[in-house]
């Protein structure tokens, strides 16, 4: 059953088109020009409940756009959504108590008070009794790792610490539907992956449907088997994480061992060398070309070991919204895949 | 999963008074979080009080007794005391503000997403703040008071006393929701503060905290008509036995009214402001 059911979403922003420089900020006063931009361009898809869906894009793409219209914040220029039946910008409180949406950025918590205080007046605010409260803090610090800091004010916490605190109150209430943007930003790696393990014990023992958006590929590849891949606000990719190298990558890697006696000379031609220690050499080449080369490169030189791999899911995401970016080909822009 | 059946009124009540005073609870100990600072800045309101009334006894010089507009000097201190305790109650630093940059840095959000409501949640949070400064304010103010008390009237009957504590109540409920409506101006236009400055200057003068309204009647009759006379003036005017015993109840009556009137264009405003709001900051 669809938990999250969105149709033709599209969110226009005015913008404020600013000159350069002091005379143009004088003529501002008297007359402004306005810029149309489209946050979320005609965004359509559905989410089953369960389902850990990832959200990519490069920065301004319209991932955390989106993520404000589905949580209520933000009201859509047109377009219909529906999470577990409600219209999130209704902003009725039977579905505030039924998600939670968590950002990088410090959202939820009293600053100046132990995370203990705000997670009493979630209790309340969410009307967590009391036996469910306490045993959810016990779970989930431990679980995080936290228990011994619950005492101590926000601010003297790090940024890790403070994140997992974070999602302890984001999580009291046992949403059905959790958002997380770019839960993992600014952490440093041990933190990141034990928010990663986390989010990912807990989506699986509790059945929640999570969105997730994040730069971190790791994070991504970690957690979610599906992906929408959104770019200046559509939709280009709808489908599972492993199709977006397939779809997307025009080139595959080739890792060569080459025999002692060989010379590596002349395999430039086949593909770009992207690493080269003596007897090791790694290049990329065109996918179609494939067989091609491996034929040529095993009848022309003496080889211990080959190998054939995708590119990493990084490398093509970065390529993918790069080359969009120069509006050079390949198209990314392709109308998306239905799923 | 955590879906709540349909609840009964009482049921509803019960939770709602539980969250409010928590809200109240967990803001008081956020106050006393700065303990140092708060002092400090408690103490040294009192000393415009004290500058202020020596400037009254200059203005007055040798003549004491002399009626300025109504005012003795004696009449003219238990005037600007009464004041300041009305200010006790009405003023409301950093709401507007606070609104202001909470729209501005995205950190509204929280009452956006969480089942609470802004207004409601701040109302309980500035009751908090005014609890924990009554607490500290109450010593120095009971002194100034003691210092002062030839000038002070006698005690008036329990009629008057009772419209005086509904006047300063009620002057309360004005100052916060006219400051919260100036902070959710910041929905449409995201810089306040010129505004709030404005409203400041204009509340000093017009709700009778610089100098009695009585004096300002005369050049502007229609003073009596707005609400900032009920942030200042009026409750002192109550237990100074200025508004006459046939008018207080409609005064008292008018002044709810007023709460109404701003009540409702809060709601408004806040409905029509997020429903705008860009959600910037991330």
């Amino acid at each position: 059953m669809p938990a999250i059911v969105v149709e033709n979403l599209i969110r226009t922003y005015q913008v404020y088109r600013k000159r350069e420089g002091l005379w143009a900020s004088l003529r501002g006063l008297l007359h402004r020009d306005y810029k149309e931009v489209h946050a979320v361009n005609d965004v359509s898809f559905t989410i089953d409940e369960g389902e850990m869906v990832a959200f990519l894009g490069p920065n301004g793409a319209g991932k955390t756009t989106t993520l404000k219209l589905l949580s209520g914040l933000i009201v859509p220029t047109s377009g219909h959504a529906s999470v577990l039946g409600h219209t999130p910008w209704e902003r009725e409180d039977a579905y505030r108590r039924r998600f939670s949406l968590v950002t990088g950025q410090k959202e939820q918590l009293w600053w100046d008070l132990p995370a203990q205080e705000s997670f009493r007046l979630h209790k309340e605010i969410y009307r967590v009794s009391n036996e469910d409260y306490k045993s959810r803090i016990t779970e989930l610090s431990e679980m995080l790792e936290v228990t011994d800091l619950l005492g101590q004010p926000v601010r003297e916490l790090s940024l890790g610490q403070r994140m997992r605190m974070e999602l302890i109150a984001a999580l009291l209430h046992r949403p059905d539907v959790l958002f997380l943007d770019e839960p993992t930003i600014g952490l440093d790696v041990i933190s990141q992956r034990r928010v990663q393990q986390f989010l990912r014990y807990y989506q699986k023992e509790q059945g929640i449907t999570v969105i997730l958006t994040s730069h971190y590929m790791k994070d991504v590849e970690a957690l979610c088997e599906r992906a929408v891949v959104i770019n200046k606000g559509n939709v280009i990719h709808d489908g599972a994480l492993s199709e977006i190298v397939d779809r997307f990558s025009q080139h595959k890697i080739i890792d060569l061992h080459l025999g002692p006696e060989e010379v590596a000379e002349g395999i430039e031609r086949f593909g770009t060398i992207l690493d080269s220690k003596f007897p090791i050499v790694r290049i990329q080449i065109q996918k179609q070309d494939v067989s091609a080369v491996l034929t040529q490169l095993l009848s022309e030189y003496t080889i211990e070991d080959i190998s054939v791999a995708e590119r990493p899911l990084e490398d093509v995401i970065a390529e993918l919204f790069s080359a969009d970016d120069d509006e050079s080909s390949p198209d990314p822009n392709s109308p998306s895949q239905p799923v | 999963m955590s879906s709540i059946p349909s609840e009964s009124f009482a049921e509803r009540f019960r939770v709602g008074i539980r969250i409010k005073v928590l809200i109240l609870k967990t803001a008081t100990e956020e106050r006393l979080m700065y303990r140092g600072d708060f002092a400090f800045a408690t103490l040294i309101r009192f000393l415009p009080i004290v500058t202020q009334l020596f400037l009254w006894r200059a203005i007055y010089g040798n003549n004491l007794t002399t009626n300025l507009n109504g005012y003795s000097f004696a009449g003219m201190v238990s005037y600007y005391l009464l004041v300041m305790l009305s200010r006790a109650f009405s003023s409301m630093p950093g709401l507007a503000n606070g609104i202001a940059m909470s729209v501005r840095d995205g950190s509204i959000k929280k009452y956006l997403l969480q089942p609470i409501d802004l207004l409601d949640y701040l109302l309980w949070q500035r009751i908090a703040h005014k609890l924990v400064y009554y607490a500290v304010a109450t010593g120095p103010f009971a002194l100034v008071f003691w210092l002062c008390r030839e000038y002070l009237p006698v005690w008036p009957g329990w009629e008057v006393m009772t419209a005086w504590v509904l006047s300063l109540l009620m002057g309360f409920a004005i100052g916060f929701l006219i400051e919260s409506l100036i902070g959710l101006v910041s929905f449409w236009f995201l810089e306040v503060s010129s505004l709030i400055f404005i409203y400041m200057m204009m509340s000093y003068f017009l709700s009778g905290h610089m100098i009695p309204l009585e004096w300002i009647e005369e050049w502007i009759p229609w003073v009596n008509y707005l609400p900032f006379k009920y942030l200042a003036y009026f409750p002192a005017a109550v237990l100074l036995g200025k508004v006459p015993a046939d008018t207080l109840w409609i005064e008292l009556s008018i002044e709810f009214a007023w709460i109404v009137v701003l009540f409702i264009t809060a709601r408004v405003a806040f409905r029509h402001g997020v429903r705008r709001y860009g959600a910037f900051g991330g």
